[in-house]
């Protein structure tokens, strides 16, 4: 059960907002111009030009509008995605989008307190009304805001991963896997997989891990490493590791790693070098090989 | 099916051992039990000796697991051939069950592994010398 004040509060709401709606309807066009004005002179949306942000102030100013007309946010909701998606690319930040937002609702504020300055009870009444559905408005367009972005991250953490671990076949039965960037125990598994089933789909007989990309591995990871090595040993396919870092290389001896077992060259030329020796390929400039026939 | 079995009275293994050349190619199409595996390297034992056969190859790409035994056992079998004077390769293991035979700490010691029969082959002339009876000399 609402209590009588209740009542009041909602009813006189339903009174108010239609007049709140016509003044802000009403008073369009300077509003909107003074918000942009105010964007503007903040420096926000600096990645905008005053034509976009204009253009993007008005959509945002009637969606606003009609928010505190409805009370339903679902339609800007739908707004506020949309928008997002098309300004997170241009590298529109966070504290920007809510900025922007706060500003409006600012720039409102302070026309109603201008209308209804002579009438401060009425005034107060205007704010109940209008506070509550402003602060609704901003929150969606946050929450929209930073949803967005984390889904662009989420898929870009995806396509990162996809990325990762490429396998690439140099010559018949050697293979090469170039890793950039940090190992962790993830992308350590994704690589044994990647390696693993790369051996048996391509009928690798070397390969050759280059990671020269990767400043330093963990005891766990490393150790992950060298039962890699194992396994593709166990598939008839022999590993030659490229461009281990000092670092690297302390943490190998420091796990007492079996070096009669691992393979290991300096840099990835010499790795190539080495595992063409192993399949029997031999390398000459064409030059030289015209030379000796002769 | 099972013909690599030829003991009388006993029921089949899950493994095929067939002869060519100087070779024995032994496949094993399903998992075997500890005693299976007994009878099964008794077999090919048997079947070295009385072919002379210079190299065997154990195929267990049907495998997708291997336990600590099999692994054992395959170890095993393979220094016995190699008492026998027969080279053993281990051929196809599947890439899950070598990172698991890894983990597990499960070793096959200084056996050779290839990736599959036509490696296996390759490997095995390599090491005998071409040692198939082949009427076609191979230019390796």
């Amino acid at each position: 059960m609402e209590s009588p004040a209740e009542q009041d509060a909602s009813t006189d709401h339903e009174q108010l907002l239609p007049e709140l709606v016509a003044h802000l309807r009403g008073s369009r066009t300077q509003l909107r111009q003074e918000w942009a004005n105010r964007i503007t002179d903040a420096s926000l949306l600096s990645s905008m030009t005053p034509q976009e942000i204009f253009s993007e102030a008005t959509s945002v100013y009637d969606n606003y509008v009609e928010v505190l007309e409805t009370g339903s946010v679902e339609a800007l909701q739908h707004y506020a995605q949309n928008l997002s998606e098309r300004i997170i690319p241009r590298g529109v930040e966070t504290h920007e989008v809510v900025g922007i937002v706060l500003l409006l609702r600012d720039v409102l504020a302070r026309s109603l307190f201008e209308k209804y300055h002579s009438d401060f009870a009425l005034l107060n009444r205007i704010l109940d009304a209008y506070e509550p559905a402003a602060n609704r408005i901003a929150n969606t367009v946050s929450v929209s805001f930073v949803q967005e972005r984390e889904r662009v991250i989420r898929q870009q953490q995806d396509s990162i991963r996809e990325l990762s671990t490429p396998v690439l076949q140099v010559r018949e039965r050697l293979l090469i896997l170039p890793i950039i960037g940090v190992l962790d125990a993830q992308r350590t598994r994704q690589l044994t997989e990647q390696l693993l089933s790369g051996i048996r789909a391509h009928r690798a007989k070397v390969v050759v891990v280059d990671i020269t990309g990767v400043p330093d591995v963990d005891v766990s990871v490393a150790n992950h490493l060298v039962q890699t090595v194992d396994a593709s040993r166990l598939m008839g396919a022999g590993v030659i590791i490229t461009g281990l870092s000092s670092k690297i290389a302390q943490t190998l001896v420091r796990i007492g790693v079996d070096l009669s077992k691992m393979n290991t060259v300096g840099d990835l030329q010499g790795g190539i070098e080495e595992a063409e020796r192993l399949l029997g390929f031999t390398v000459r400039r064409a030059a030289d090989a015209d030379r000796q026939q002769e | 099916m099972p013909t690599g079995n030829r003991s009388e009275g006993e029921a089949p293994i899950s493994v095929s051992i067939l002869r060519q050349g100087s070779y024995l190619i032994a496949s094993v199409y399903a998992a075997l039990d500890d005693d299976e595996l007994g009878r099964f390297q008794r077999e090919l034992i048997r079947q070295i000796m009385a072919f002379r056969s210079r190299g065997v190859i154990i195929d267990v790409a049907a495998l997708d697991v291997m336990d600590s035994f099999g692994s054992r056992s395959l170890r095993d079998l393979a220094h016995m051939t190699r008492l026998q004077g027969a080279i053993t390769v281990i051929v196809g293991i599947h890439p899950d069950v070598a990172f698991a035979m890894v983990r597990l700490g499960m070793d096959l010691g200084n056996v050779r592994t290839e990736l599959g029969l036509e490696e296996g082959l390759v490997l095995l002339d390599d090491l005998t010398g071409g040692g198939r009876l082949s009427p076609v000399s191979r230019s390796r």
